[in-house]
C-alpha cells in the first residue's frame, strides 16, 4: 500500500502534464532530469506536443523564443545545474518581452549527496532573478499544481519569463547505494 | 590555408532572399542581421541583436510552430560555432521546413576581425553532416551559390549551407533594434490580430 506521501510523489508530474495541456503548450524542450522523467515520458506520448531533447539548456531558451514568435506556447524542463547555462540567452526574453515557462527541479539544496551540485543549487534563484526571470518555488508536492498553473498564467498572459523551482524535498533523496 | 573566397556577403544575402516568398527569416547577431536588412527590410524578419549561439534554435522553435512555412536562418560562422550543439539537436528534431545559411567570413567581424575556428580549418559543414543534417553543403563560388539557393528554399530539411564569403567589411546598414518592436511587427505580420491576444 502506498503512503500519502508516496501518492503525492507520483501524482505531481501528472498534474503538471494536465496544466501544460490546459495551457495549450505544444512544444516541450528539455535536458533530461530524473525528477522530470515521468513528465517527459507523458509529453513524449502526447500527440499534440513536440518534445525536443537539447544538448544544453540555453538551446531550449532560444527555441522557445522562436516558438512564441510563431504563435506557439512552450515549456522548458531542466534541473537547477542548467540554469547557469541559460543566462545570456534569457536577455532575449527581457528585451523582446517574450513569455517563458521554465520548470526547474532543484539539486544541491536538501539532502544532497553530490557536493558539486551545491554551488549552482544555492545560486539558482538569484541567477534567474538577476536575469529578469520571475521565480516561484514549490516546497511541497501538494503546491506544485497550483504553482505551475499560476506561473503559466503569469508567463503567457503578461509576456514574461517565469521559473518554477520544484524543491528537492518534493523530489526526494537520490539513492546512491544501488 | 584555403584561398580567400571572392563572394561578397551583401550580394550573397540579397541573392538568398531575392525570392523569399512567404518565408520567415531569423538573423544571427552582427553582420548577418545587417546584411539581411540591407537586402530589404521585411516585417517577417526576426533580427537578433543578441543571444549569440541561439539563431538556429530560434529557427527550430519557429519551424515547429509554423510547419507550413519555410523558416530561413541566416547567421554568421562565429554565431554558429557558439551553438554547435544545436546542430545535433536540430538534426534529431528533423524539421522539414528549416534551412540554415552560415555567412562564413572566417572571422569575428564585430569585434576586430579576429580569426574564428572556421578561418583556421574547422569544417562546420562536416559537423552538420555528421550530426545528421539531410543536406549540408559548403559553397565557395557564384555558380555553386546559384545551385544551392533552390535547396535553401525548397529541399526537405533540415538544410545547412556554409557560404564562404570575403572578409571585407560591408557598409553600415542598421535595422530596427528595439526587441519588443521587432517582436510585435513580426507576430502581427504572421498571426494578425492574434498577435496581441
Amino acid at each position: 500500500m502506498q503512503t500519502d506521501q508516496q501518492t503525492r510523489a507520483t501524482v505531481w508530474p501528472d498534474q503538471i502534464f494536465d496544466v501544460l495541456k490546459e495551457t495549450g503548450v505544444t512544444q516541450v524542450a528539455y535536458v533530461p532530469d530524473a525528477g522530470h522523467s515521468k513528465l517527459i515520458n507523458r509529453c513524449e506520448a502526447e500527440k499534440s506536443m513536440h518534445t525536443v531533447s537539447l544538448t544544453s539548456e540555453e538551446e531550449g531558451v532560444a527555441m522557445l523564443a522562436g516558438s512564441w514568435m510563431g504563435g506557439a506556447k512552450g515549456v522548458l524542463l531542466m534541473q537547477s545545474s542548467g540554469v547557469g547555462n541559460c543566462i545570456n540567452m534569457l536577455s532575449m526574453f527581457q528585451e523582446c518581452r517574450l513569455p517563458l515557462l521554465m520548470l526547474v527541479t532543484m539539486r544541491g539544496v536538501w539532502g544532497e549527496f553530490n557536493p558539486w551540485q551545491v554551488p549552482m543549487g544555492g545560486s539558482t534563484a538569484a541567477a534567474l532573478t538577476g536575469a529578469g526571470v520571475i521565480v516561484h518555488s514549490a516546497e511541497r508536492a501538494e503546491d506544485i499544481r497550483d504553482t505551475v498553473h499560476a506561473s503559466a498564467l503569469l508567463a503567457f498572459q503578461t509576456s514574461r519569463p517565469v521559473a518554477v523551482l520544484i524543491q528537492q524535498r518534493v523530489i526526494g533523496f537520490k539513492n546512491w547505494s544501488k | 590555408m584555403k584561398k580567400q573566397s571572392a563572394l561578397d556577403r551583401r550580394k550573397v544575402v540579397a541573392a538568398l532572399l531575392a525570392d523569399r516568398g512567404d518565408a520567415l527569416v531569423v538573423t544571427g547577431l552582427g553582420s548577418p542581421t545587417y546584411d539581411t536588412y540591407a537586402a530589404g527590410d521585411h516585417d517577417l524578419n526576426f533580427y537578433l541583436w543578441g543571444g549569440m549561439g541561439g539563431a538556429a534554435m530560434v529557427g527550430l522553435g519557429l519551424a515547429l510552430a509554423q510547419p507550413k512555412r519555410r523558416v530561413l536562418v541566416i547567421t554568421g560562422d562565429g554565431e554558429m560555432l557558439m551553438g554547435l550543439g544545436s546542430l545535433a539537436t536540430i538534426a534529431v528534431a528533423a524539421p522539414k521546413n528549416l534551412a540554415i545559411a552560415v555567412i562564413d567570413n572566417g572571422h569575428y567581424g564585430e569585434t576586430g576581425m579576429q580569426r574564428a575556428h572556421t578561418g583556421r580549418g574547422v569544417d562546420i559543414t562536416g559537423m552538420a553532416k555528421a550530426a545528421g543534417f539531410k543536406s549540408a553543403t559548403t559553397i565557395r563560388t557564384q555558380a555553386a551559390l546559384k545551385l544551392w539557393i533552390s535547396k535553401f528554399h525548397r529541399q526537405s530539411g533540415p538544410v545547412f549551407g556554409d557560404i564562404k564569403v570575403s572578409a571585407v567589411a560591408a557598409p553600415m546598414a542598421l535595422p530596427l533594434r528595439d526587441g519588443t518592436a521587432i517582436k510585435h511587427r513580426f507576430r502581427t505580420a504572421l498571426l494578425g490580430s492574434k498577435a496581441l491576444e
